[in-house]
């Protein structure tokens, strides 16, 4: 679906990726993960093709993104974090973008929009953030694209629309599409992204199944400090644990202490991670 | 739904439905809810649901009719039995144990009623 090789991109004098080199796949949905600034809205971007790599290749459905041609633009959608409507009413922007998407589904945008509980007879401009965001995320849905990459879809969603977040990605997820959501509200999003991407400075630390890093690495609460630990941290009545898994016994993954682990120690998690 | 810490969340579905099947909500040689049904109830990744699947496959809890759906097994209340209790003798009375001797209590002192 998406093949990047060899990248290289900066911001005039600021580097952001050396050398980065990623494969994403149709029937997956990716947790693209890193610390503030290290790029991750560039790479949604690179792949959308709103910014141009400086060296290096991104194949994406075997178009380059950055010629944006039409044939390539129908089959992705690309949700920014801060979304902000038109001043004209969601119903008929979905009416008239619904036009550039072959696969567009009007039913299936307002069975979204009912499960939002967004009204499309409002403006974008009438609405606050999460609303906006809410319907934006019905139409991308809505557009069946093979395509979709969302940044921090669920920032300004109350409760139970998380819950509802959830479900429609999971709805939406198909063996032909693939969606890749960057987020540090990893939490809204437990149990749904799968394979995780940490994303650095230098590339990419780990692109990995949560089977995979399950049977690698265990995560465990001690009461007590534990010395073999790859990393640990002090949490309510003693510590969690980062272990190599030798029992074969998978355990739960806990991706905010996965996310510390795999920052704290990239060469240990580089080798158990090796092909 | 309620995930705990420490199980992979394919087993934590998986005893879920094991539950379902031994209170009788999902009877035997019913068919249960399909893959994606499941995955969108939940709002877990469908290929976690996949891999619940497979698993209750392997341990004939449930079985695929091709194009139809999953089905409940005949005998899977019986498996899942078995199965639990192979499950409790290795996995948790081990830890039972441990906390009993910890605690100084004898079996005598807990099932003297029973």
């Amino acid at each position: 679906m998406v093949t990047i090789e060899n990248l290289h991109f900066s911001y005039s004098r600021h580097l952001v990726f050396k050398d980065v080199s990623l494969s994403l796949e149709a029937g997956k949905i990716y947790g693209l993960l890193g610390q503030n600034g290290v790029g991750k809205t560039t790479l949604l971007k690179i792949i959308c093709g709103l910014l141009k790599v400086n060296s290096g290749s991104c194949s994406v459905m075997n178009h380059e993104p950055s010629k944006r041609e039409p044939g390539f633009l129908s089959e992705l959608f690309y949700i920014p974090e801060d979304f902000v409507g038109p001043d004209i009413t969601i119903n008929n922007f979905a009416k008239l973008r619904g036009e550039f998407y072959p696969s567009y589904d009007a039913n299936k945008f307002s069975r979204l929009m009912t499960d939002f509980e967004v009204n499309g007879n409002y403006k974008f401009t009438k609405l606050s953030f999460g609303q906006q965001k809410k319907a934006i995320i019905a139409f991308a849905l809505a557009t069946n694209t093979r395509l979709v990459l969302m940044d921090e879809p669920s920032n300004g969603l109350d409760i139970p629309s998380k819950t509802q977040l959830r479900r429609v990605i999971s709805q939406a997820s198909t063996d032909e599409t693939c969606i890749v959501i960057s987020t540090h509200q990893v939490r809204d999003l437990e149990n749904l992204i799968d394979p995780i991407i940490i994303l650095d400075k230098n590339g990419v630390l780990l692109n990995e199944s949560i089977e995979n890093i399950s049977r690698n690495l265990c995560f465990e609460f001690s009461p007590v400090p534990v010395e073999e630990a790859i990393y640990s941290e002090p949490t309510l009545g003693g510590y969690i644990v980062a272990q190599r898994n030798t029992s074969g016994m998978e355990c739960k993954v806990n991706i905010e202490a996965l996310f510390n682990t795999v920052l704290s120690n990239k060469e240990v998690i580089k080798d158990i991670f090796k092909k | 739904m309620e995930f705990n810490e420490h199980k992979p969340i394919y087993l934590q579905i998986s005893d879920t439905i094991c539950d379902k099947i031994l209170g009788e909500e999902w009877r035997e040689e019913e068919r249960i809810p399909s893959v994606r049904e499941l995955g969108i109830t939940l709002g877990v990744n469908p290929n976690t649901i996949m891999r619940t699947y497979d698993h209750l496959q392997s341990i004939e809890i449930i079985y695929n009719k091709r194009g139809v759906g999953y089905y409940v097994t005949t005998g899977a209340k019986a498996n899942i039995i078995s199965f639990q209790q192979e499950q409790f003798i290795k996995e948790e009375l081990p830890k039972i144990t441990k906390r009993m001797n910890l605690l100084g209590l004898k079996p005598s002192d807990i099932f003297r009623d029973l």
